[in-house]
């Protein structure tokens, strides 16, 4: 009591910073642990002898193995001299990039019984929850950007909680930022992909070439993918630089989403052609099945790159 | 006003507004609906996106024509058009008479009659004319002066018709004013005789218009019995090829008055044919009136008399009748003088009181059993009558109670001491005799009869006697009954009278036969009758109250007026009906001269159209909200949600009415499933709520306690629910409570008949102490007078309530005051040895007494009790006694007398520690 009573006002200020910046982290944090906790982990190990932690084997010295090598206590109990092999455990660098512009802050339902959550907001735990699947798997875990640096560990997870938090930016539609990303790394985008495409296309391309692969996910609101409009309408972006105004949106229904569909296409092409895996989730269905398959679709391409 | 065809405008200026309507269609056509501002990311995919059509820059032409419609509606309706405008009788100026016939037969549309005169009069009035009325039917005694429309405008709803017709003997000069007029006469179609002087002397005064109905005039005569039916002859004015239904109205065994019978009749372009009515006598007897079915006029209802009630005669003489001698038959005379206008019952006297006769007569019956069944039947208001002959005056009449005058004992033999030289005359009969009036004859006479002892009452009990003042008729009230002794035989033994046209007439005073027509003036001379129950112009019947008698010759005449009111006339115990079509009417329509114009007939009601329109306006409006929500994509999500759940409340209204009679029938299925606690709605809502937690508290103490598990309690309506399905029904009664219809306590009677229960509780701790003392009191009397409830006894210490399933002392709610219930037959007494009398063998219908047993039982939702009773354990005592007395009588209701059974004495006594 009298300690933290004759603390100094600098500490006490720290600690009322530590909590306010807390406060932000735990909800989303929790989400997606909790979301975390519905997919279970298995450590993906090589079943090979490799740079690792675990056991894999002893083996009989061949010749050009380094004296330093030997097993002693295991060569001592026979006249062979053996040599203890470790499973090659590959610690994965993942980046994530999830869109913070504009486009993603909107909800078809606000408030009410059946209310939805952002897309950005769906896109962010989505990552996270990701994210904390991932440092369970003992991979390294970053941002695409040059804020977070892949690192595993549970500090990594606190750190990108507090980025992913943040708000966001003010751009009408999100483009990728690939300074950061490794080669040979893999590279999770969570996006509506409303922007420029081509723009897009060129960081897959430059991605490609320095051996990334990844995944697309798509987060659209159902409102997006239905058109559900009629009569006299003006829409207007999220940040308010397009506006579009028409007489009678119902007729235009059949347009947008054949629109919506040759996007969808392309999208799905270009992630093809850069040996990525594409799919598209609705904020109006549950996370866990989209968690589940970008979990999935991760693994098998981090085993399809052990072969 | 400015007509178009058959439309007529009140302010047709305001039609200039449609001009207004092309330059709307310009303003519209331009502006379209404001857009809806819609936030939405996927606006880039829209970009560039052109729309299809392009009309959709502005207003649809659909949209548009519907508010063009809704507006010019409104024009149209506040220019206030009315079709087919009576405009007749605008033109006239100076005074207006209005004339109308104010009879029955202007009752079936006196509406339409009333709006006729309204409309005239506010036409004087917007014209400034004066008016006078004059009602035909009741006339003024002198020229009615003109006067302000406005004020007999105000009069007007107090006009009603008579239930006669206009008198013949009406003097132009005395009513009509002087001057010249110009006259509406509203005439019922009907034809009279003074009709044509009355309207030349209004021409003398002006031009007459004349508006008269084209509805059939119906009328019914008197009814009359003939060959054992009733036949009632229906009139009409107009030959017409239709059929009239008539009805027969009369009271029900209940005393509730219904429809009896009905029949058609096809008047085959006659106007005269005759309903008949093959009616048993139990249901002739009741009918009280007979009427057109649907026509609300007095000419319409034929009121019945003793014409058509024919009385039930028993007839009962001594010994089988010697085979051949018909004509010394006792009864011979009496079956002729009867038969035509009585039901005759003939058999032993055991059987006929079966049949519940009106009269019994014993001719020469000596043998009378002293105490029986025939004594029951005097004292209850039988007739009895009884003719002497040899057998009776042989008897020893001293043990005999059914004579009105002790007769003369001892061995007296005809040619004896009752034989004279010569016959006897009947002297003039007495004043305040029921013979009063009769004339006697001269060829009746006496040639032997019975003697009575001298005694003080022989002079008031004698109604007809002999020239030497030896009584022939004796009469005495006996019980509520009568008993008439005629001191000769019913055959022409003795005398000469049952040979007399006297005879019949005298067996008619007596109301042991019924006239079979109308009487005429010379028979009804000098009587004086009362009305009992008079007609309105429109057939309603009223009772006649503090009516002044009318003489019996007016009577006679049958034309009912102002003095003579139709309705049922009574003197005594006879009773003559006066219908308001008068005997020997013939009824004719209405004939007028041509240059006489006469409206009404084919004319179209006019009908103000504003409404409809308006109506129109404001609807398409409402479409035009609708529309434009969905136009501008407003219409989405929960407001249209909302909006079709308003479009299908308006469809499922029917539907939703018949939810609630699906509710009546879920009731009855509830109630008659188990057992189930119903109380009485008070109609105060804390009562009824109280009654309410108070059986639920019982039913569970019931279901806790005993094998009677019953359903939640319900709340009887009492006009609606079938109370066969209710065991027990508690009844708060309040100081303020309304009485259930005469439907419900038929209902309720019936219910106590069938073995239910009713407690009646009065809450306020006082009935014991002989009621009425308190305002709960004194509406328990009430509420309770017209309920079929046996004698009442506070209840005693061995009544079976006190042992059905707890041993009970007392009977306490939240007080503790003695109950009543239905008193022990006096005869019940205690046997040797036994604890209890052997008392009644039913289960008593009706508890009452003012405990507040439901303040006592009342539980909330959590099952505590919901009031204190007494103070301390010793109110926790009080109400477990309570509900222990609700156990009982609810074990009482369901188990009867199955307590009282002396089997369970042994036991009981056991129990009882003796």
């Amino acid at each position: 009591m009298t300690v933290i009573a004759k603390a100094s006002p600098q500490i006490r200020a720290l600690r009322r910073a530590a909590d306010t910046e807390a406060a932000a982290l735990p909800p989303l944090l929790l989400a997606a642990e909790k979301l975390a906790r519905t997919v279970q982990m298995g450590v993906h190990g090589k079943r090979s002898s490799g740079v690792g932690e675990e056991f894999w084997q002893y083996r009989p010295v061949h010749a050009g193995d380094e004296a330093r090598f030997i097993d002693w206590r295991r060569s001592g109990r026979s006249d062979q001299q053996f040599v203890r092999e470790r499973e090659w455990q590959l610690a994965q660098t993942v980046h994530l990039w999830v869109d913070d512009a504009a486009s993603m802050t909107y909800t078809g339902e606000q408030g009410g019984k059946r209310a939805r959550p952002t897309k950005s907001e769906r896109a962010r735990l989505l990552a996270l929850a990701l994210a904390v699947l991932s440092v369970r798997g003992g991979e390294r875990v970053g941002l695409t950007g040059q804020l977070a640096a892949p690192r595993p560990g549970k500090g990594q997870i606190l750190m990108l909680a507090q980025l992913l938090s943040a708000a966001g930016s003010v751009d009408e539609y999100g483009v990728p930022e690939t300074s950061a990303v490794r080669a040979q790394s893999k590279v999770v985008m969570i996006s509506d992909f409303f922007g420029d495409l081509d723009r897009l296309q060129e960081s897959l391309r430059r991605l490609a070439q320095r051996g990334v692969t990844g995944v697309m996910l798509q987060v659209l609101d159902p409102l997006e993918e239905d058109f559900p409009f009629d009569g006299r309408t003006v829409f207007e972006s999220m940040a308010g630089s397009l506006q579009f105004e028409t007489r009678s949106a119902g007729d235009l229904r059949d347009q947008y989403r054949a629109r919506l569909a040759e996007r969808r296409e392309r999208l799905l092409r270009m992630a093809q052609a850069a040996h990525w895996q594409f799919s598209t989730h609705h904020t109006g269905s549950s996370a866990q099945a989209a968690l589940l398959w970008l979990h999935q679709a991760l693994r098998s391409q981090v085993a399809g790159r052990g072969r | 006003m400015w007509m178009l065809g058959p439309i007529g405008f009140t302010t047709p200026w305001l039609l200039l507004g449609l001009l207004a309507l092309p330059l709307l269609y310009v303003i519209l056509r331009a502006v379209p609906p404001a857009p809806v501002r819609r936030r939405f990311p996927g606006v880039a995919l829209l970009l560039g996106l052109h729309d299809r059509d392009a009309e959709a820059a502005r207003t649809p032409w659909w949209l548009l024509a519907l508010r063009m419609l809704a507006l010019a509606a409104a024009i149209i309706g506040f220019s206030g058009p009315v079709l087919n405008p009576v405009t007749v009788g605008a033109t006239g100026s100076g005074p207006l008479l209005i004339v109308t016939d104010g009879s029955w037969a202007s009752a079936r549309d006196w509406s339409r009659r009333i709006d006729r005169i309204g409309r005239a009069l506010d036409e004087a009035a917007a014209a400034g004319r004066p008016v006078a009325m004059i009602s035909l039917a009741d006339p003024p005694p002198e020229a009615p002066p003109f006067g302000a429309a406005t004020a007999l405008r105000e009069t007007l709803p107090g006009l009603k018709p008579a239930p006669w017709e206009p008198g013949a003997d009406i003097d132009p000069a005395l009513i009509l004013p002087e001057g010249s007029y110009e006259t509406l006469w509203l005439s019922d179609g009907l034809e009279r005789d003074a009709r044509p002087d009355f309207l030349s002397a209004l021409e003398e005064h002006g031009t007459v218009n004349v508006w008269q109905s084209a509805a059939p005039i119906w009328a019914l005569g008197a009814a009359r019995i003939e060959d054992g039916v009733v036949n009632v002859p229906v009139f009409s004015a107009v030959a017409l090829a239709s059929t009239v239904e008539v009805i027969a109205m009369g009271l029900d065994p209940a005393g509730i008055e219904r429809e009896l019978a009905r029949t058609e009749v096809a008047m085959d372009a006659r106007t005269q044919a005759i309903a008949s009515f093959d009616l048993p006598p139990e249901l002739r007897n009741r009918v009280t009136r007979f009427e057109v079915a649907g026509l609300r006029s007095a000419g319409a209802v034929s009121l019945t008399d003793d014409a058509v009630k024919r009385r039930k005669v028993a007839l009962i003489s001594a010994g089988v009748s010697r085979e051949g001698l018909e004509l010394l038959d006792p009864s011979h005379f009496l079956r002729e003088a009867l038969d035509p206008t009585a039901d005759l019952i003939e058999g032993t006297l055991e059987d006929v009181l079966l049949a519940n006769p009106d009269v019994v007569i014993l001719a020469d019956v000596a043998e009378v059993p002293p105490a029986g069944a025939l004594q029951d039947w005097v004292e209850d208001g039988g007739l009895l009558l009884r003719f002497a002959g040899p057998r009776l005056a042989m008897t020893d009449t001293d043990l005999d109670p059914l004579l009105p005058v002790k007769l003369r004992a001892g061995g007296r033999s005809i040619g004896g001491t009752m034989s004279w030289g010569e016959p006897r005359q009947l002297a003039a009969f007495p004043a305040g005799s029921p013979f009063e009036g009769l004339e006697v004859s001269p060829d009746v006479t006496v040639s032997a009869q019975v003697m009575a002892e001298p005694s003080p009452e022989l002079a008031e009990r004698t109604i007809a006697q002999l020239a030497d003042g030896t009584p022939l008729v004796t009469r005495a009230r006996f019980g509520d009954g009568t008993v008439v002794l005629v001191h000769v035989t019913a055959n022409a033994e003795w005398s000469t009278l049952p040979l007399s046209i006297l005879f019949p007439k005298m067996l008619e005073r007596l109301a042991v036969s019924t006239r079979p027509t109308r009487p005429d003036v010379a028979e009804l001379e000098g009587t004086t009758w009362v009305p009992q129950r008079v007609i309105d112009g429109f057939g309603r019947l009223t009772t006649a109250e503090a009516a002044a008698g009318v003489a019996g010759e007016d009577l006679a005449m049958g034309h009912p007026s102002a003095d003579l009111p139709p309705g049922v006339y009574a003197d005594d115990d006879r009773s003559v009906a006066l219908n308001a079509l008068a005997a020997d009417r013939v009824l004719a329509p209405a004939q007028w001269p041509n240059w006489i114009s006469v409206e009404g007939v084919e004319q179209p009601q006019q009908t103000p159209l504003k409404g409809a329109l308006l109506a129109l306006s404001l609807l398409a409006l409402m479409v035009d909200i609708v529309a434009s929500l969905a136009l501008s994509g407003r219409l989405r999500g929960p407001r249209a949600a909302s909006a079709m759940m308003v479009a299908l409340a308006m469809i499922a209204m029917p539907q939703l009415s018949k939810a609630q009679e699906a509710m009546a029938q879920d009731r009855a299925i509830a109630a008659a499933g188990n057992v189930v606690l119903a109380h009485i709605l008070t109609g105060d809502p804390q009562v009824d709520q109280i009654a309410q937690a108070g059986l639920t508290g019982l039913t569970n103490t019931l279901t806790r306690r005993t094998t009677v598990e019953p359903s939640p309690p319900l709340a009887i309506d009492l006009e609606r629910d079938d109370l066969a399905l209710f065991t027990l029904i508690y009844w708060p009664v309040t100081a303020n409570q309304s009485a259930p219809s005469p439907a419900a306590y038929a209902k309720l009677n019936r219910y106590l008949r069938g073995g239910g229960m009713i407690l009646f509780d009065t809450r306020d701790a006082d009935v014991a102490n002989f009621g009425g003392a308190t305002p709960a009191g004194q509406r328990l009397q009430a509420l309770a007078a017209p309920l079929d409830i046996p004698p009442l006894a506070p209840i005693s210490n061995d009544h079976v309530l006190t042992r059905t399933f707890y041993l009970l002392q007392s009977f306490p709610g939240r007080y503790d005051q003695p109950i009543w219930v239905e008193a022990p037959l006096p005869d019940a007494e205690q046997a040797e040895g036994m604890p209890f009398r052997n008392l009644n063998d039913g289960v008593t219908p009706v508890v009452i007494g003012g405990n507040d047993w439901a303040g006592a039982w009342a539980v909330d939702n959590n099952g505590i009790a919901m009031f204190p009773v007494g103070r301390g354990l010793s109110g926790e005592r009080q109400r477990e006694m309570a509900l222990r007395f609700g156990v009982n009588l609810v074990m009482h209701v369901l188990t009867g007398n199955y307590k009282s059974d002396q089997v369970h004495v042994p036991a009981l006594l056991e129990r009882l520690g003796q």
